[in-house]
């Protein structure tokens, strides 16, 4: 008996922490993901609604650990020249898309690419598991690598990404920042979900420290309010 | 944290072997929890607060009577000694701009957490998360500004439930909340970074169930368990009557809009103004500074 005690103390484990056949390498992401972000979320304003919702007063930045280049940079913010420039979309980066009030929608693309689009601004974003490239040119929503978290959540690094800014009014992020993000899903009382997004963006160039905001979305049943909308600098 | 441990006393093989299966997959159980005792600073990245102005009611889905109520809600009642020191309901720790210091007590001889608890704060009462089972008491019981609270672990989920808090507010400005409104608390971590997800729900002043997310960052610093005591004293005369508006009156009514630019019905907390279709009823233009 002692033997068999021994084998379930030191074998079990050892079995329990294999990666089950083909290795976790080889699983697709779509198969072994541990929850469904699948579908159309809208984004529930309930926080920072004067920075989100309407585009907030020059000089208008509170909250936000900016340097002094950043302030400095915000402070010339004009939106007209963005778009003449073509850089209207500069608010709707990777690294403040999800607080813009909109409705995403969420897709496998394939089997290891999931894919998040937007109708406020029509950006897309495209999430690679089991990949570590970071190709060439630098893409309001960069490149993003993202991983299965234990035991239900969604980890996605992204970088590569063009100058933009964090909020409408002009506070900027640089080219070099990095947006880690964490979605999590909970149950809601009316029988729905919320899909909860953890952010933080760092950016020594423009940030004193890590910028870390969180944003919650609400799951609907379909995409009756879809409202595709190009970008606006104003 | 300690509850992982199970202490395993064993008399016979088959127990042997029983207990070692319930030690192996207690263990593995445990291991999905975090550590959510420690200091955690506030990262206010986030405008939660909403105490800028007296009439923000920004981002609450406040139903018709709780903007009614809101609207006559005066900040000089905070100068009656009766209302000092009279703190803010348990939703405020996950809007105020403090830290959390969190610690837990732990059953000596089982090992098991009984309870988790974030410290005060001089306007926040201490929140004791209990972890041992006990139900909630009666609806009659006892209500207290930081409410009765349960917990248990979802996966690596601290799912935490609140009830009994007295009647107070959601936000500072003077939106209010009622005996019975509950809050349903999320904790999850994320490396070094803590999340809180609020759901906070009331049949008297909301329309819709009321969500709010939070984060905190692990801290080397250690934070204090308590705040600095509250002290009254007299701040000036109010009259014979607290302080009030009426509330179709209230003169603060369109500071927002002065100041920001914020539309009335969003800065009263219309409950559509919450959903992304509000900005088309919104002028693109932001006036310059």
């Amino acid at each position: 008996m002692k033997i068999l005690l021994i084998a379930t103390l030191v074998i079990l484990p050892s079995i329990a922490a294999q990666p089950r056949a083909g290795g976790p390498e080889r699983v697709a992401a779509k198969a072994s993901a541990p929850m469904d972000l699948t579908g159309y979320w809208v984004a529930f304003v309930t926080e920072d609604w004067r920075f989100r919702m309407i585009t907030p007063r020059k000089g208008d930045y509170q909250a936000v650990p900016m340097t002094p280049a950043a302030r400095k940079i915000a402070d010339a913010w004009d939106p007209a020249a963005d778009e003449a420039a073509g850089n209207q979309c500069r608010a709707y980066g990777a690294a403040a898309i999800m607080r813009v009030p909109a409705r995403f929608h969420i897709t496998w693309q394939d089997e290891n690419t999931l894919r998040i689009d937007s109708d406020a601004g029509m950006q897309t974003r495209v999430f690679h598991f089991n990949s570590q490239a970071a190709p060439g040119e630098r893409t309001w929503q960069g490149y993003s690598i993202a991983q299965w978290e234990k035991p239900a959540s969604l980890k996605v690094t992204t970088t590569n990404l063009r100058a933009g800014y964090l909020r409408k009014n002009g506070v900027p992020y640089s080219e070099n920042a990095a947006v880690t993000e964490y979605f999590d899903i909970a149950p809601i009382p009316d029988g729905g979900q919320v899909l909860l997004v953890t952010t933080t963006v760092d950016d020594p160039q423009y940030l004193l420290q890590p910028f870390i905001v969180s944003s919650q979305f609400k799951k609907e049943a379909n995409g009756s309010k879809w409202d595709p909308a190009p970008c606006t600098a104003k | 944290m300690g509850s992982s441990s199970v202490h395993c006393k064993v008399n016979s093989s088959a127990t042997i072997l029983a207990a070692a299966l319930l030690c192996l997959f207690a263990t593995r159980t445990a291991s999905a929890q975090f550590e959510i005792t420690g200091s955690w600073a506030a990262r206010n990245h986030e405008f939660l607060s909403g105490d800028g102005l007296p009439v923000d009611f920004t981002g609450i889905p406040l139903n018709e009577e709780g903007r009614i109520r809101a609207l006559s809600y005066s900040e000089s009642q905070l100068s009656m000694v009766e209302h000092q020191c009279q703190g803010w309901p348990a939703f405020y720790f996950v809007q105020g701009p403090f830290g959390l210091k969190i610690w837990s007590e732990v059953d000596s001889l089982k090992g098991n957490v009984i309870s988790y608890t974030i410290g005060a704060w001089e306007d926040r009462a201490p929140l004791t998360i209990w972890m041992d089972g006990r139900p909630h008491p009666s609806k009659y019981a006892l209500h207290t500004r930081s409410g009765f609270t349960t917990g248990m672990w979802e996966g690596n989920t601290l799912v935490a439930y609140t009830t009994h808090m007295k009647a107070g507010f959601l936000r500072k400005t003077g939106a209010p909340s009622s005996d019975e409104a509950t809050m349903t608390t999320r904790f999850y971590r994320h490396g070094d970074v803590l999340t809180v997800l609020a759901v906070i729900e009331d049949p008297v002043y909301l329309a819709e169930p009321w969500i709010l997310s939070r984060s905190f960052q692990l801290s080397a610093t250690p934070l204090s368990s308590i705040g600095p005591p509250c002290v009254t004293t007299y701040e000036a005369n109010v009259g014979e009557t607290a302080p009030h508006y009426d509330p179709e009156k209230n003169p603060f009514v369109d500071e927002m809009t002065k100041k920001y630019g914020v539309p009335r019905d969003a800065a009263i907390g219309k409950p559509e103004t919450l959903y992304p279709e509000y900005r088309k009823k919104l002028q693109p233009a932001a006036p310059a500074r």
